[in-house]
């Protein structure tokens, strides 16, 4: 058997809040840190934290995401953002030039179907807005993309970028993650890259798994 | 409930299938048995089969149905046609409704339904084979559902059946003893702090007896909850 990281359910007791403070998906409820999630805890700098195995995308401030343009709107873009909310991304917030939406059509720069990298700019309760103005904003063409567990993106990314480097490298791909758990991937060995991918998600709590990962990618 | 039999239900200490009076039915659970929805489990309480699919949080439509503070939780039970011997006739009764309703009312005080304003979480529940405490089973099946779906809960819901034949007290009814007991009580508690959030009586008990089944029930439950815990581990763990 492979050797994994903790797992604990919701409501189990992680410590005392004494001694530790509670931090992302816990609570406190009798001087006591809690798990909300079925997840991975982690420990870090007194905070307690369990980060989620599964889930769906909520939407923060500054996150880079990869959405889908679904539909237009006079003066901006829907965006799905593979979350339980939609997103928007208004002309102002895209385009640089001025643009007379009275007169030109906006499917100019993004239509329907379009994928796009983008930043979050605002989250107020349900309404979300995007940005392009970044220098890493951009439009995705070719390609394709995938989805994978929002939470375990960082997993994918690894320490310092190390784990999506090494695919890169290997498979000969350009590869962009969202923090919203879309992978768009373009390049020469895409199928591989694909398994290799699938392949973090399934197992990401295991330990020594960027050797595995090197492994199945110089095959 | 109800009905009269002349068959001895309980003999020498020994019920139906062989059980002690104390003693639960054979478990078995699996998580993640929907790769479609968001979180899914099976559970089986000896022949009662019971699967469940939670989606979402999800935006709710219609709009006027949302709560601005929080999510709210949908829950739908239902009994496939051929779950039992006779056919169900399919579609939503008035019993499936009841049901839906307190399956809905176990499960809400264990979620954090403000973290996610505007939205619904849905929890389908179908049992695929019935043989007695349907709607305990398909809570636990629930439970673990939302546990897979990454919904933040404060605690599992564990739920389990008690009842009272023969003037003896019993635990986890199946079908037949379900038909002919004297009463039935289904209980769902969250195990850390034993706060009970269903408990329906069918029949007639006296005070002193209700207090013997919960104290059974919430001991016995530990072992449910055990298994629930054992099942979401070992999904990560191969």
């Amino acid at each position: 058997m492979t050797e994994t990281r903790d797992i604990v359910i919701p409501g189990e007791i992680l410590g005392d809040l004494k001694e530790k403070k509670s931090g992302y998906g816990t609570f406190s409820e009798d001087e006591k840190i809690i798990s909300k999630f079925l997840g991975i805890p982690k420990d870090s700098s007194g905070f307690l934290s369990v980060v989620p195995l599964s889930g769906v995308y909520i939407p923060r401030r500054q996150d880079k995401i990869i959405g889908f343009i679904i539909s237009i709107e006079k003066v901006g873009w829907i965006v799905d953002i593979n979350s339980p909310w939609s997103a928007f991304l208004s002309l102002s917030e895209a385009v640089d030039e001025f643009v007379d939406f009275k007169r030109t059509d906006i499917r100019r720069f993004y239509d329907t179907g379009d994928i796009i990298y983008a930043q979050v700019s605002d989250v107020r309760g349900s309404d979300v807005q995007l940005s392009m103005k970044t220098p890493i904003a951009r439009k995705l063409r070719d390609g394709v993309t995938i989805k994978i567990t929002p939470s375990k993106v960082p997993r994918l990314i690894g320490k310092e970028g190390s784990m999506i480097n090494t695919i890169k490298e290997k498979t000969k791909t350009i590869i962009r993650v969202g923090q919203n758990g879309v992978v768009w991937i373009s390049g020469e060995k895409v199928n591989k890259a694909i398994r290799a991918i699938k392949l973090i998600e399934e197992k990401s709590h295991i330990i020594g798994l960027t050797d595995e990962i090197t492994k199945l990618l110089s095959d | 409930m109800g009905m009269k039999t002349d068959e001895k239900l309980i003999v020498k200490g020994k019920r139906l299938d062989g059980r002690k009076p104390d003693e639960i039915r054979e478990i078995e659970m699996k998580v993640g048995v929907i790769p479609n929805a968001n979180g899914s489990a099976q559970v089986r309480f000896g022949n009662t089969i019971a699967i469940a699919g939670v989606y979402g949080p999800r935006p709710l439509f219609p709009k006027h149905r949302q709560e601005s503070d929080r999510a709210i939780i949908q829950c739908r039970y239902n009994m496939a046609p051929f779950s039992v011997e006779e056919r169900v006739r399919p579609g939503p009764s008035r019993r499936a409704v009841e049901i839906s309703k307190v399956t809905r009312l176990a499960l809400e005080p264990a979620l954090f339904l403000k973290d996610y304003p505007e939205m619904v979480v849905d929890v389908y529940i179908e049992i695929l084979q019935a043989d007695g405490s349907t709607r305990v089973t398909g809570i636990n099946a629930a439970s673990l559902a939302l546990a897979d779906a990454g919904v933040p809960m404060k605690d599992l819901v564990v739920a389990l059946s008690g009842g009272k034949i023969d003037d003896t007290i019993i635990i986890d009814l199946c079908g037949k003893e379900d038909n002919y007991s004297e009463a039935d009580i289904p209980i769902a508690f969250l195990p850390r702090k034993k706060e009970i959030t269903l408990l329906q009586m069918d029949g007639q008990l006296t005070p002193q007896e209700i207090k013997d089944i919960l104290k059974n029930i919430l001991k016995t439950g530990e072992t449910v909850y055990k298994k629930q815990k054992e099942v979401l581990k070992k999904k990560y763990e191969k």
